[in-house]
């Protein structure tokens, strides 16, 4: 391996914190839903098929102007209400200096289609309509000019640069689940190294989407009938869509002392990989071998994003009965599966939970997650997607 | 000893691997010989029905056939082919076991309409809505569709096909992404993460809808017939850009490493830069500052002067605001020295190949340090009086060229350039 440069690795913190999802918005908010094991599942609305729908907001109070909100679609919309409450937490807000040379990584999908177009254009070709050109002729006439941008997966990170004046840099990673951790690993290096001071890292998901229930439902992965926490799914695997937007903002120790600012926690880790899903247990497999480069002991507190869905999350309990130790809590019972925004949510959670001295309850009658009193000192977050990519992450108080 | 260093102290990156697949074919030698000969890619679609289009050509691959056909099939496929012929000049690693980690600028990925007409005729109804057609999505019928068109589909195929390692980062910074790419590479061996890195972008979404779309933000030439002269970079009568498909693969690694295995340089990736426009979704800032600074920040990265840049390669897309942004800005940077700048467009041969645009142009970057010759810009035939740019007009130029600009501009404010030396700087 070519030697980098001697300066040694740079500490990273996690400054802000933002969170808007179906429990609600903001720290305190969570915070609380959190200890009262709050859910919010909608069953009846795609019935039989179970979502966590985002709860109610106000985007006007991050999003100011409806003429942005109007160029907008809800993920872009959540994703850039998120950040603007990232911002305001990190005390960056409107601060052009540092917004203006802020490095931004963003964890996207893709936008919401007009589903009354698809379907106009779906049940004319049902009926026989379609001459060869019929497809052009609707789409020509019938698409918002404007919708392609609320499409395109780098406009999430394109309207949080408008709203909120964050252009430095702006990279949009894509992958699902993946995607996010890896944004979180790329901009933990960037800054451990040198090469950023502060970024603004996350994602978004709106949940309540049929065009992704269908593609989910593609491949079975979609919780239907009757929720259940995501340990007890047993006999019904799957995961419940869920809405949500979640940003760090991670910046250098040295960074943040200058400007005074006060960290949740510090990031000290995230590595990744991406097992080929082809034998079974080989998640269990990619897993175990990440677990070593966190350098954590026998005992500790662990934060995961397991989905639900199978074979993963049978192989990520296979992996997690290796490390009994260890206080469990899934994000997706309380949450639901918010894809490239699960991760983000758990490093969210981890600085969270270290902040205020203590770790939220268990939320799981099958006694996989146990209560642990004391304060956490060191949570690790772990991402396995749901069709691939494993990563983790290692938060610790700041000493 | 002391590793190799760039003034800044960091890790050399050179380059050790090419491939390249456009319009006007696969590889590198074809390609170069018809772009230096000035031909146009540039054709009348034949793939799907053009009827009620207002634009009808397009820079498609049509030699790279794919059944079932999708888009996001099509990338892939551009993608591995690119890939495996950058593999095989670079020679390193065993067969499928490429000792580094993969970066893949890549378009979002949606179903797409063939399928959506599949899964609306399993419905079985004449009238029906999507929660209908999710009804009939599960059970195993359409299983290939969600690995299909799952984001990060092309990146898995490709980490399994070539044995990269590590997670392989699906990337978009829209029409910059092939810039990223490299970018990221660049900076993971300067981290000294990885001794070597492939870097890749890849588009094959010449389909309707994303032309539709294209077409409905006023961005595409009208100028179908002849296709071959719809683009027209720089020209006062141009009208757009010209869709197109093609990808470009890039074996990146630290100097020292190369140099440890005996592998040929055939260039160095000296600098990367890029700063983000807030000021619209699709316009840049009239007062160009994000484009400059972009540019200063990739000459102050590779330690290089204005007057040490001897060719642009150009975004030049040939839409009306891009090129005369392009001109405006790059004359702040370059001051003086822009009259002496020989500047050319490929996107006038090949079309604007979007999320692999960046870098099938590094690649065309490095093959005119190779050969001291730089392609034209072709339907040049009506100057704008407004760009005074030494634009290299339809007949290929020799000349000496020790250090290239290429300089990538997207939606979402995304501005990404790169300078490419035959030798350290």
């Amino acid at each position: 391996m070519t030697e980098s440069n001697s300066a040694p690795a740079k500490e990273v913190w996690i400054t802000g914190i933002g969170i808007v999802s179906s429990l609600g918005e903001g720290l305190d908010a969570h915070w609380d839903a959190l200890n009262e094991k709050k859910i919010n599942v909608d069953d009846k609305r795609f019935a039989p098929h179970i979502v966590h729908p985002l709860a109610p907001i106000s985007f006007d109070a991050q999003i100011p102007k409806k003429g942005d909100q109007r160029q907008m679609e809800a993920w872009q919309r959540i994703g850039t209400y998120a950040a603007g409450l990232a911002l305001d937490s990190a005390g960056v807000k409107g601060n052009k200096e540092i917004l203006g040379r802020m490095d931004m990584i963003v964890a996207a999908g893709g936008g919401e289609r007009d589903i009354a177009v698809d379907a106009a254009i779906l049940n004319a070709d049902a009926r026989g309509n379609s001459s060869p050109g019929f497809l052009n002729e609707r789409l020509m006439n019938d698409l918002r000019p404007t919708l392609f941008l609320a499409q395109l997966s780098n406009l999430l990170a394109g309207n949080i640069a408008i709203v909120h004046g964050v252009c430095g840099t702006s990279r949009t990673f894509m992958g699902e689940e993946a995607a996010s951790i890896d944004a979180a690993r790329i901009a933990l290096a960037r800054i451990e190294s040198g090469q950023s001071d502060i970024a603004l890292v996350g994602a978004a998901h709106n949940g309540e989407r049929l065009d992704l229930l269908i593609l989910y439902e593609f491949g079975d992965f979609n919780l239907t009938d009757k929720f259940a926490p995501v340990w007890q799914r047993e006999d019904k695997s799957g995961f419940a869509l869920g809405s949500a937007g979640c940003f760090l903002v991670l910046e250098s120790r040295e960074h943040a002392e200058a400007r005074g600012a006060k960290p949740y926690a510090r990031l000290t880790r995230v590595v990744a990989d991406l097992a080929q899903r082809k034998q079974p247990g080989a998640v269990t497999k990619s897993l175990e071998a990440l677990w070593p480069k966190l350098g954590v002991g026998d005992s500790g507190t662990l934060i995961t994003g397991a989905t639900g869905a199978e074979p993963a999350t049978s192989d990520e309990k296979a992996f997690l009965r290796q490390h009994p130790g260890f206080a469990v809590r899934a994000t997706g019972t309380m949450f639901g599966h918010t894809l490239e925004t699960q991760f983000p949510l758990g490093l969210a959670l981890a600085a969270l939970s270290i902040s205020r001295g203590s770790l939220f309850p268990p939320n799981d009658p099958t006694g996989l997650e146990v209560e642990k009193a004391g304060s956490p000192d060191q949570i690790v977050v772990v991402g396995a997607g749901h069709w691939q990519g494993e990563g983790m992450a290692l938060v610790e108080a700041i000493k | 000893m002391s590793a190799p260093r760039d003034k800044l102290g960091r890790p050399i990156v050179v380059v050790t691997g090419m491939g390249v697949v456009t319009s006007l074919g696969a590889g590198k030698t074809d390609n170069w010989t018809r772009l230096t000969a000035g031909e146009s890619g540039i054709r009348t679609v034949t793939r799907f029905p053009i009827d009620s289009l207002k634009t009808t050509m397009a820079g498609t691959v049509d030699f790279v056939t794919l059944e079932p056909f999708s888009s996001t099939g099509l990338t892939e496929r551009l993608a591995e082919m690119a890939t495996a012929e950058a593999l095989e000049q670079a020679d390193i690693g065993g067969k499928a076991d490429f000792p580094g980690p993969l970066f893949l600028a890549v378009a979002p990925v949606e179903v797409e309409w063939p399928q959506r007409l599949e899964l609306g005729r399993a419905v079985g109804k004449t009238e029906f809505d999507y929660v209908d057609m999710l009804h009939v999505s599960g059970g195993g019928r359409f299983t290939a569709y969600h690995r299909r068109f799952m984001f990060g589909s092309v990146a898995s195929y490709l980490a399994e096909k070539f044995g990269t390692k590590g997670s392989p980062i699906s990337l978009s910074t829209a029409c910059a992404s092939g810039a990223t790419a490299i970018q990221l590479g660049v900076e993971a061996i300067r981290r000294g993460e990885a001794d070597a890195a492939l870097c890749v972008g890849a588009d094959g979404s010449v389909n309707p809808e994303a032309m539709v779309r294209f077409s409905l933000l006023s961005a595409l030439s009208t100028q179908n017939d002849p296709p071959q002269a719809a683009s027209k970079p720089f020209s006062k009568n141009r009208d757009g850009f010209v869709m197109a498909e093609g990808a470009g693969a890039m074996v990146l690694e630290s100097y020292e490493s190369a140099m440890a295995r005996g592998a040929k340089i055939l260039g160095v990736v000296a600098g990367c830069g890029e700063l983000t426009d807030s000021f619209h979704r699709t316009r840049s800032s009239p007062d160009g500052k994000p484009i400059i600074g972009c540019m200063r920040k990739t000459l102050a990265d590779a330690g290089l002067e204005p007057e040490q840049i001897d060719h642009i390669n150009a975004h030049g897309t040939a839409t009306p605001e891009n090129d005369k942004m392009e001109y405006n800005t790059t004359a702040v940077v370059f001051g003086e020295h822009l009259p002496k700048i020989p500047v050319s467009s490929n996107k006038s041969m090949v079309g604007h190949t979007i999320s692999a645009a960046g870098a099938v142009e590094a690649v065309f970057s490095l093959l005119t340090l190779e050969h001291q010759r730089i392609p034209p810009t072709i339907n040049y035939e009506i100057p704008d009086p407004s760009i005074l740019f030494d634009v290299v007009g339809n007949k290929a130029r020799d000349a000496r060229v020790t250090a290239v600009m290429s300089n990538s501009f997207g939606f979402g404010g995304q501005n990404a350039s790169l300078i490419l030396t035959r030798e350290p700087v």
